[in-house]
């Protein structure tokens, strides 16, 4: 008798993903879409698209799914969950749409408590435009528009959203995990999970972190992508919840 | 006592010949297939031992393109 135990997902549709070889925007696509149809919420789910690499993963989500400008994905969302309370609303952003130009929106929706969640995608990089510097690029990392590597003295150093938005009464859950090994993606699934579960449950903001990679801005294989980010991301993003209900009065 | 026994499937169209499959199997059955290109031009990932597999379904987790499918069989010996 054969059991199966790994198929896709109904959360995504039949659409083959555009990314880059080794991306690992795959595994956390599949990840929210395997969370939804678990929790059984596909059917009431809208999702916000940001601007970046995941800017067709209205595409991808077998969803309903709304696309937003550059960085205002949660101000998109806020208005989708204000108007229609009982839908699950999610966005699914990168570092160079939250953590730069969409800053100001994620910190005030966190600071609102709006009860919807984020999947915050951390590669440290643009990807789509081509490998420029983010806010969230380490310290002696290359880019594009730093191709000595990221200089302290001159660019500052890179920005952890999670701890930031952490310090916010109205997050209700905040978690950084990273997909670069079998443990840690079940581990990502079970955080992004519990996020989804904190906004069913009307507790507030909820957002998730995944650490991934991105091989072709990175100038690397798609192996020696997630040796660097164990490496080097790992130590400066650790891992971790840094909020949970049980610690929001 | 139950041996647990795996089947995995490959559908090698999708496959973009990342490799992160071939790095996570426990008992190193998964490999690139050097000889044949898939309608993307990459070797697509494929097991050529498949009675060695153990059906942890790493392989499934890590690909980012849902390329693989994985079966479980039990039978007693």
């Amino acid at each position: 008798m054969a059991e199966q135990v790994f198929k896709r997902t109904k959360g995504l549709t039949e659409r083959p993903f555009h990314y880059c070889p080794g991306c690992t925007h795959g595994i956390i696509h599949r990840l929210v879409a395997e969370v939804l149809e678990e929790l059984g919420v596909l059917e009431k789910s809208v999702g916000v698209a940001p601007v970046g690499c995941s800017v067709l993963a209205y595409d991808y989500f077998n969803c309903d799914m709304h696309e937003a400008s550059h960085g205002r994905a949660p101000a998109v969302a806020t208005g989708i969950k204000r108007v229609l309370p009982d839908r699950v609303v999610f966005t699914y952003q990168g570092d160079g749409d939250l953590a730069s130009i969409g800053t100001a929106e994620i910190v005030h929706a966190a600071m609102r408590g709006e009860k919807f969640t984020t999947i915050f995608v951390n590669n440290a990089i643009y990807g789509m435009t081509g490998g420029q510097m983010a806010p969230t690029t380490l310290v002696g990392q290359k880019a594009t528009t730093a191709p000595y590597g990221r200089q302290k003295d001159h660019a500052g150093n890179p920005i952890r959203m999670s701890e930031m938005l952490s310090t916010l009464d109205g997050a209700a859950f905040i978690e950084r995990v990273s997909v670069n090994s079998p443990a840690n993606i079940r581990k990502a699934k079970k955080a992004i999970k519990k996020a989804f579960e904190v906004q069913l449950e009307g507790k507030g903001f909820s957002m998730v972190e995944v650490l991934s990679t991105c091989p072709t801005n990175w100038g690397m294989t798609p192996k020696e992508a997630i040796k660097w980010l164990e490496d080097n991301m790992i130590p400066y993003y650790p891992l971790g919840n840094f909020k949970s209900p049980e610690e929001v009065k | 006592m139950a041996k647990v026994k795996g089947k995995v499937t490959f559908k090698e169209e999708l496959c973009k010949g990342c490799e992160l499959c071939t790095t996570v199997c426990p008992v190193n059955i998964v490999k690139m297939a050097e000889d044949r290109i898939n309608v993307k031009g990459y070797h697509p990932a494929t097991v050529y031992e498949m009675e060695k597999c153990i059906a942890c379904g790493n392989c499934a987790t890590i690909c980012p393109d849902t390329v693989i499918e994985v079966e479980r069989e039990k039978e007693d010996k």
